[in-house]
């Protein structure tokens, strides 16, 4: 159920994000979702890709820093509430949210969003075990 | 190995003996013919006679980088011009340049010394030296390749520079030892490590000669890690001769200086007294067998200190610690003094973070601000915010922690600080004063 993200480091500097998504560009990665998080003086862009180890290689053969992480995708309804619900369920069972952001496309009826947690298996675990659907790599690839 | 255990092994009181008969004889030499040093010596009525004693060279004036600059371009030689054999200048970098004259003696002493620097990295004749020192008017280049050739070891003269052929060199002939500045070494590092040679594959070199610029002990740990090789201190000026003034043997304990070439006194920068060995201040070199341009108490503007204890390599010659900054590159910020070299220690002293950094100095609101900018190492990253901030944060405490001021750090990607071929630039003053 983990889903790879990748992590790049952007130095706050004109026209580094440009360069990062062009190199993406060149290299034919479709880029599904992604978000940037970012302070003053540097910035993290987060992104899933269909081919992760692929994305990392190139962004780094372009000297950008990389990181991969593992992230969870989350179904949740979408409805007022919907995704309360499901921070909810972490937040019973102890479990940081380090960060969330959300898919363009739906799954269905569902909205889709990305998911880090302090412990990832356990976020899983227990986003599972309260009946809250999760998708895996290739679902989400094919969105 | 000891290139030539006579000199190197000297008792000290005929080391003594042999220095006062050669400094009396640099007096003579600059007093009869260097136009600087005869007025000098005769405003303050001083005749070479009155050297009697090792401890008579504190009546002797000290010579500065100024008054080299005001002798341009030949008005420090102390022999006709057609007895130089070849000329240096220094870089330039803070206005005119300096020259410097060799005569055909003054290059043997030059090869000689640089024979003993380069032995104490074990090279033999069987060697193969890669030289990326600048070759031309920098006397990195051919104080090595004479050194070299002295030995007769192979020297592959490629000069500082283009890097990738560096590269090629090292693996394709085989190189055994490098000579380079130690942040040029560690770029090297860097690029054999991209082309697959690090960790070490297809390489053979053994030991090298770093220096030009000042570095730390953290770098030397780094070069060695990474390259697998010994990594020894080399020091000299260009005034002086060039490389070869000292150097470091297999035991890194101190540089030793060739004293039979060179006189080495220590002296406070403010009060100009010489200090005891031991005590850190400002070092002072006098040349003990140049003709070309004898030196009289040259002030190096390094700060060092001198051991005399003995070496476990059996040299009896003094040794100078680690040059811990200069005394004219202080940096002024907010009324504190500062040293490059303190923030870098701080900066090494954190898990991760590598020697590569810049120091900015700017004055927005009439008050000095010094921003550090460190290269973020890929260890260092982490996709969470409050992590690489954490890292920030520490850098920032660790350097306020060394010199009691507040410095903003600021992280830059990997790769992205100008790297040099020659010496590092780590300051930039941008304060309009």
């Amino acid at each position: 159920m983990k889903l790879k993200q990748i992590s790049v480091f952007l130095e706050n500097r004109k026209g580094r994000l440009a360069e990062a998504l062009e190199t993406l560009a060149q290299a034919k990665i479709n880029i599904r979702t992604l978000s940037i998080a970012d302070t003053s003086e540097f910035g993290i862009l987060r992104l899933i890709v269909p081919d992760p180890d692929k994305a990392k290689k190139v962004l780094e053969k372009a000297n950008f820093t990389v990181k991969e992480n593992s992230v969870i995708a989350v179904m949740v309804d979408d409805r007022p509430g919907g995704l309360a619900a499901s921070l909810r369920v972490l937040s019973d069972a102890n479990i940081n949210v380090e960060y969330l952001y959300a898919f363009v496309e739906k799954s269905g009826e569902k909205a889709v969003v990305i998911l880090r947690t302090e412990d990832v298996d356990a976020g899983i675990k227990a986003l599972k075990t309260a009946g809250i659907g999760l998708l895996k790599a290739e679902q989400v690839y094919k969105l | 190995m000891i290139w030539n255990k006579q000199a190197e092994c000297m008792p000290a009181h005929e080391l003594k003996s042999l220095q006062l008969e050669r400094l009396r004889e640099t007096v003579r030499l600059a007093g009869e013919n260097v136009p600087h040093y005869k007025k000098q010596f005769a405003d303050m009525k001083l005749k070479p006679s009155s050297i009697t004693s090792l401890n008579d060279i504190s009546k002797l004036p000290f010579t500065s980088k100024t008054d080299l600059r005001d002798g341009f371009p030949f008005g420090m030689f102390a022999v006709p011009q057609s007895d130089i054999v070849e000329i240096h200048t220094s870089s330039g970098t803070t206005g005119k340049p300096i020259v410097v004259g060799y005569t055909r003696s003054d290059i043997d002493l030059w090869g000689e010394v640089m024979a003993r620097c380069l032995s104490m990295a074990g090279t033999t004749r069987d060697d193969i030296i890669q030289n990326g020192y600048g070759y031309g008017l920098f006397t990195g280049g051919l104080g090595v390749h004479y050194g070299a050739q002295k030995i007769g070891a192979t020297v592959v003269p490629i000069s500082a520079g283009n890097t990738k052929r560096q590269i090629e060199i090292m693996r394709d002939l085989g190189t055994t030892i490098i000579t380079c500045t130690p942040s040029y070494a560690l770029y090297l590092a860097e690029s054999a490590e991209e082309e697959g040679l690090l960790p070490r594959k297809k390489i053979k070199l053994r030991a090298g000669c770093f220096g030009a610029e000042m570095w730390t002990e953290k770098m030397r740990d780094e070069i060695e890690s990474r390259f697998k090789i010994m990594a020894l201190n080399i020091y000299g000026l260009t005034e002086l001769i060039g490389p070869g003034v000292a150097n470091e043997c297999e035991h890194k304990n101190g540089l030793h200086i060739f004293e039979d070439y060179f006189y080495p006194e220590v002296i406070s920068p403010e009060t100009l007294q010489t200090l005891p060995e031991g005590e850190t201040g400002e070092l002072v070199l006098t040349t003990l067998s140049r003709v070309g341009t004898p030196m009289i108490r040259f002030r190096t503007r390094d700060i060092t200190s001198l051991h005399r204890e003995p070496c476990k390599c059996g040299r009896t010659v003094v040794r100078m610690a680690r040059i811990t900054g200069r005394s004219d590159d202080m940096i002024k910020v907010r009324g504190v003094l500062i040293f490059p070299s303190q923030i870098e220690r701080a900066l090494l002293e954190i898990k991760d973070v590598e020697p590569q950094y810049q120091i900015v100095i700017t004055r927005p609101h009439h008050l000095d601000e010094l921003e550090v900018q460190v290269e973020l190492s890929k260890k260092m990253f982490s996709d969470e915010i409050r992590h690489i901030e954490e890292f920030r944060r520490k850098i920032e405490d660790n350097i306020e922690r060394t010199i009691n001021l507040r410095v903003k750090v600021s992280l830059v990607e990997p790769k992205s600080l100008p790297r040099s071929e020659g010496k590092a630039k780590r300051v930039i003053d941008k304060r309009e004063i």
